[in-house]
């Protein structure tokens, strides 16, 4: 290292790496209640961990939640991007997974046929 | 590449180590193994956090839930719930006393919300032991400052505009003995760090150490390059076999970055870091006798002047610094001297730590700013005094310094004010002490320190402090006579006036200091022959109230035989005879044995 900006450089670098100890960014959780886990919500997180990793994303965390009462649509997994409202998806699949990512957490765009709550902070 | 989703930061500073922490990181590591979570969530081991008493302590991120005195058996529960289904475990949440109310987050402690955490503001939140995480936080970015945009003088400059004082003890000026070492000539200057951290109770040097070890080093680089040397030592007491390893492993991590070593930051500036242990001696603390320990000479003081600053190391201009103000560098650099002088009091400025420990519910570090009273460090941060008993003084400063009474405890705490009213800052060490305490048995205790550490080398010290002490432990054998205050006051001044250095300068500070507000408790010594705390054993017996119902307990528990009386009536405890082993009150069912 022999540069200011060397140093920039590395200190990014370790920031990214450290970014899930800030707050801030955009979140996505999963529902890991027994009706969440019974209907896959363990698969789901797998793929959403994988699908982040693929796309190398940063900024993101990926938390769990509790049941919150829609058993029937489980497995649910909320968006929520910093200033917008909170958008809950039901019946998530494995399958799903590279769509709500890619559209919802990079571009910003609602999947609305997934959608099944909005909550407006 | 794997996503990490959750960070789990365990406590690995010394306190925590001892209270488990490692047991508890094995089991968590496998217990994350087995549920196939290990790749996706990183266990982070880091420093102190200064609330050793509740340890271990676990952070859990992206939620920042702060869990408390977690042990092994505790893991599955903590995997299952939190981490696999996102639940909190209530149950290892911190609760504060007062309201019983658990907190889940760090920052809503009492505990740490009169603080001002700046020195240790990485402590605890960084893996001490990888440097990426010091530079994540802003770490080495005094030192590139200086070296591409700042002159020498510029930096010393800074740092007396600061106002910043060694915090080491006695409190003198940085930026001037900066600049001191900086105006001496010689081909070849030092800088040296003391981390011969002695004073019992106090333990902040280590936690820097042990939790932002790069901190030090910066802030040691940075002197480097202000005065002219190209050389440096941290001299750590061998008792810190941990603040050892991860300075070790710190310096190497500099080294193979460039942050150490040749032409650093392509400026032209050299400058390499060595460690040296200490042997166990409280004296090499003292500058002079530190420096002889680094040159392998038995550690003992020499008389100054000459000050390090023009002869120091092998005879060379030498800056010698205290952990924590080498560790308040980089913030000012980055900072500026003003926003740093805004901190604090008039003539101190800044933050400071004190390890909280005695009779307090929070034992561990607090740093706050200077100015900030006694009252708010011992009862806001660290939860005031445990079992209902009553607050009775405070001993600041280690050996060196002082008893505070509970009428001082509005003071503001600063260097100057301190000095006042007969104590010092010292290394910041706070021992809390409840109505249990005999002051004439704690003086003694220092004194007793101070005189088993006296070097030897002048008279006043090891003459001086043997008589003190003679004097002291004849009190508290119940054997003092009339006479024995003023001679105690008159070795006192002696020893403070003509002894060679520090230790023997300050040694018996904790004697007037308690003679000044505890007269009375060594006058009862004295002349009542009585030890109104119960700490003496010469002087406290115990005596059967008019409580007792006679049911022979006491008698039969009594290992001398010594207790008297019929069943169903009072019984007796023969003075003479008693041994004082205090047995028969604990036995008694109606609590009518007293100690007195």
């Amino acid at each position: 290292m022999k540069t200011i900006e060397d140093l920039k450089r590395m200190r990014e670098q370790f920031q990214a790496e450290n970014s899930i100890r800030q707050t801030g960014g955009i979140q996505v959780i999963v529902g890991m209640g027994t009706c969440g886990i019974a209907a896959g919500a363990r698969e789901v997180m797998t793929a959403i961990l994988g699908e982040i990793a693929r796309r190398n994303l940063k900024n993101v965390t990926v938390r769990q939640t509790g049941c919150i009462g829609m058993c029937e649509q489980e497995v649910l997994v909320d968006v929520v991007r910093p200033g917008e409202p909170r958008i809950t998806y039901g019946k998530v699949t494995v399958a799903s997974v590279p769509k709500i990512i890619g559209e919802h957490v990079v571009n910003g765009r609602i999947i609305e046929d997934l959608v099944v709550g909005k909550i407006a902070d | 590449m794997q996503y990490i989703r959750a960070h789990v930061l365990i406590c690995a500073g010394t306190g925590c180590t001892a209270s488990g922490s490692k047991k508890l990181e094995a089991a968590l590591h496998e217990e994350l193994v087995k549920k196939g979570l290990d790749k996706e969530i990183k266990i982070v081991e880091t420093g102190c956090h200064g609330f050793c008493e509740a340890g271990p302590l676990v952070i859990i991120y992206p939620e920042g839930t702060f869990y408390v005195r977690v042990k092994e058996e505790d893991v599955p529960e903590l995997v299952e719930s939190h981490l696999y289904k996102g639940r909190v475990v209530e149950r290892l949440l911190y609760k504060e006393p007062v309201t019983h109310e658990s907190v889940p987050n760090y920052n809503e402690l009492g505990f740490y919300k009169k603080q001002r955490r700046m020195v240790l503001g990485n402590c605890g939140h960084i893996n001490p032991e990888i440097i990426g995480d010091y530079i994540a936080n802003g770490g080495y970015e005094a030192l590139a400052k200086v070296l591409t945009s700042m002159s020498s003088g510029a930096v010393v400059n800074e740092i007396k505009q600061a106002g910043l004082r060694g915090r080491g003890g006695g409190g003198f000026p940085t930026g001037m003995k900066w600049e001191f070492t900086q105006k001496a000539t010689g081909d070849k200057k030092y800088v040296v760090c003391n981390a011969d951290e002695g004073d019992p109770g106090a333990f902040m040097d280590r936690s820097i150490l042990e939790g932002d070890p790069h901190r030090v080093i910066e802030g040691m680089t940075v002197c480097g390059y202000a005065i002219g040397a190209d050389e440096g030592y941290l001299y750590v007491r061998a008792e810190y076999p941990l603040a050892i390893k991860r300075l070790t492993i710190a310096i190497a991590q500099a080294e193979e970055l460039g942050l150490l070593g040749e032409n650093i930051f392509n400026s032209g500036f050299n400058f390499h870091l060595k460690i040296k242990e200490g042997a166990g001696a409280f004296v090499c603390g003292e500058e002079t006798a530190l420096l002889a320990s680094i040159e392998g000479k038995r550690g003992m003081p020499r008389p100054r002047p000459p000050f390090p600053a023009i002869s120091g190391l092998w005879g060379k201009p030498t800056n010698i610094n205290n952990v924590e103000t080498f560790a308040n560098i980089p913030q000012i650099i980055n900072n500026g001297a003003a926003w740093y002088a805004a901190i604090g009091t008039e003539k101190s400025k800044g933050t400071k730590v004190f390890a909280l420990t005695g009779r307090i519910n929070h034992t561990g570090l607090a740093e706050v700013p200077m100015g900030i009273t006694m009252r708010e460090i011992i009862f806001d941060i660290g939860g005031g005094i445990p079992d209902g008993k009553n607050f009775k003084a405070v001993q600041i400063g280690g050996p060196s310094g002082g008893c505070l009474p509970k009428e001082l405890l509005d003071l503001p705490v600063d260097y100057d004010s301190l000095v006042q009213v007969g104590a010092m800052m010292g290394s910041g060490g706070l021992v809390v002490m409840d109505e249990t305490t005999c002051m004439v048995d704690l003086a003694k205790f220092f004194l007793a320190f101070t005189q088993s550490e006296s070097c030897g080398k002048c008279t006043p010290c090891r003459e001086g402090t043997m008589r003190m002490l003679e004097i002291l432990t004849r009190i508290t054998d119940g054997e003092g006579k009339v006479g024995d205050i003023e001679l105690l006051e008159e070795l006192a001044r002696n020893i403070k006036n003509t002894a060679l250095c520090g230790l023997g300068q300050t040694a018996p500070n904790p004697v007037l200091s308690t003679l000044r507000y505890f007269r009375q408790e060594y006058e009862t010594h004295i002349n009542e022959k009585r030890c109104p705390a119960g700490v003496c054993s010469a002087l406290t017996g115990y005596k059967i109230t008019d409580k007792c119902i006679g049911c022979g307990l006491c008698k039969k528990t009594c290992p001398a035989e010594v207790i008297s009386g019929e069943l169903k009536g009072r019984h007796t405890i023969d003075q003479e005879k008693c041994i004082k082993c205090g047995d028969c009150a604990a036995k008694c069912p109606l609590k009518a044995i007293i100690k007195g």
